[in-house]
């Protein structure tokens, strides 16, 4: 770092470091994600909103290359457009999930992207797709990113099914924040989304209203 | 961005150590898979190795450098408090590997916690990654597990915490780190240091909390 020419980064790929998580509960889901994007060492943006709607009630959170991840959302928002027009009703949480899979799997040799797909549809309620390296898999809840490694023991002893709607608002943060603590690509603030069946709710939490811990 | 290493040949020891600083006593956990990439060579291997009667150190990264140090330092110690006359610091002890782990660390993969407790400062824990740095810290993750409990300690730790709830927390980070890494398994093992002495346990695989999300 003594020797920096402080031109590196123009030369560095651009990825959002990143911790994504999505929670699911009964009614709907929950959609976390911090703001950082770096280049190499340099952070070039930090106040990025990496949950990026697929439909009204269909979200996906990004990671990865940050060219990447933000194409494959462009083109599936598109694709779910079409498909919404063709069936003439909103589309299932799992058709978005599937489009996703369908790209990261096709193109995987050249494509660096996770992303979690998460929403609420009529016949199945709330679901939490994860998408890495072109599986599907649905799962009560998903985290990703750099971040995700040192969160991984808390939202496992944390997580419990049957949360409400406010708890697992709690949880997101919770974890984002000690994932920010840890992780250096992750940071900024939090953006969450809810989706429930009454609609979609977009919050930004503050960095310095994020939760703090026993060493801050 | 993550770099990967490539571990270099002969057994790599991984897991996951924790030891809570907690005065007076301080509990020691450890899981016990000694990997040699896909080929668990030792299922329940002791990575709490005594240095003297109230430190001892846990060890992650390569079996062999591991094993080499604590042999070393274990003489040292024990000279050192012969001349002495009196039991030695946790201080001296950390000092004693660190000197190690630095001079040789182009050619050592070796990442140490070494905990005590000494009457000049009661309970201690003190960190010495790879590279040879050395700091002392509350509480104190190591090893390829580790990566995954970091979360989970910030946000359970508090300090001044009993002995038994310090046990309780290190047998719970332990065994999430073990469901999460593969090369972290098999039984926890935990000690307890105090001015009294030493106390050890173990945990066996079945009954490990259970933390199953599916």
């Amino acid at each position: 770092m003594l020797q920096e020419t402080g031109t590196e980064w123009l030369s560095q790929e651009v990825k959002t470091g990143t911790t994504i998580i999505a929670v699911e509960f009964d009614g709907g889901v929950v959609l976390g994600s911090d703001s950082r994007v770096s280049a190499g060492a340099s952070v070039v943006n930090r106040v990025m909103n990496k949950l990026s709607p697929l439909h009204d009630k269909i979200y996906c959170a990004l990671s990865g290359s940050a060219a990447d991840a933000q194409t494959i959302a462009e083109v599936v928002h598109y694709q779910l457009d079409v498909h919404s027009i063709e069936i003439d009703e909103d589309p299932q949480v799992r058709s978005a999930a599937t489009l996703v899979r369908n790209i990261s799997y096709k193109y995987k040799e050249e494509l660096s992207a996770h992303l979690i797909v998460a929403g609420w549809d009529r016949r199945d309620g709330g679901q939490v797709f994860a998408t890495l390296s072109g599986l599907l898999t649905r799962q009560p809840f998903a985290v990703g990113g750099s971040g995700s490694s040192y969160v991984y023991g808390f939202v496992d002893a944390e997580f419990r099914r049957g949360m409400s709607k406010e708890e697992c608002q709690q949880f997101v943060v919770n974890t984002l924040s000690l994932a920010i603590n840890r992780d250096g690509s992750s940071g900024g603030v939090a953006y969450i989304v809810s989706i429930d069946e009454h609609g979609t709710e977009e919050k930004v939490v503050l960095g310095n209203d994020l939760p703090t811990f026993f060493d801050q | 961005m993550e770099q990967t290493r490539v571990p270099p040949p002969g057994k790599r020891l991984k897991r996951v150590v924790s030891p809570v600083s907690l005065y007076p006593s301080k509990p020691l956990c450890l899981s016990d898979r000694l990997s040699l990439r896909a080929y668990i060579a030792n299922r329940v291997t002791d990575k709490l190795t005594p240095i003297h009667d109230r430190i001892f150190c846990c060890r992650s990264g390569s079996a062999a450098d591991t094993q080499a140090i604590a042999d070393v330092v274990t003489y040292q110690l024990g000279f050192h408090s012969i001349e002495l006359d009196e039991p030695p610091l946790v201080e001296t002890a950390a000092n004693l590997f660190r000197a190690s782990c630095y001079r040789y660390r182009e050619e050592l993969t070796a990442g140490i916690l070494v905990a005590g407790w000494d009457r000049r400062k009661g309970g201690q824990v003190y960190c010495v990654p790879i590279g040879g740095m050395l700091v002392r810290q509350p509480v104190s993750v190591g090893g390829s597990g580790s990566s995954y409990i970091y979360g989970f300690m910030d946000s359970n730790y508090k300090p001044n915490m009993t002995k038994d709830q310090c046990l309780e927390l290190t047998a719970a980070a332990v065994s999430l780190a073990m469901e999460r890494d593969g090369s972290s398994g098999g039984v926890v093992r935990l000690a307890s240091i105090s001015k009294d002495g030493v106390e050890r346990r173990v945990i066996l695989g079945n009954q490990l909390p259970k933390y199953s999300t599916h």
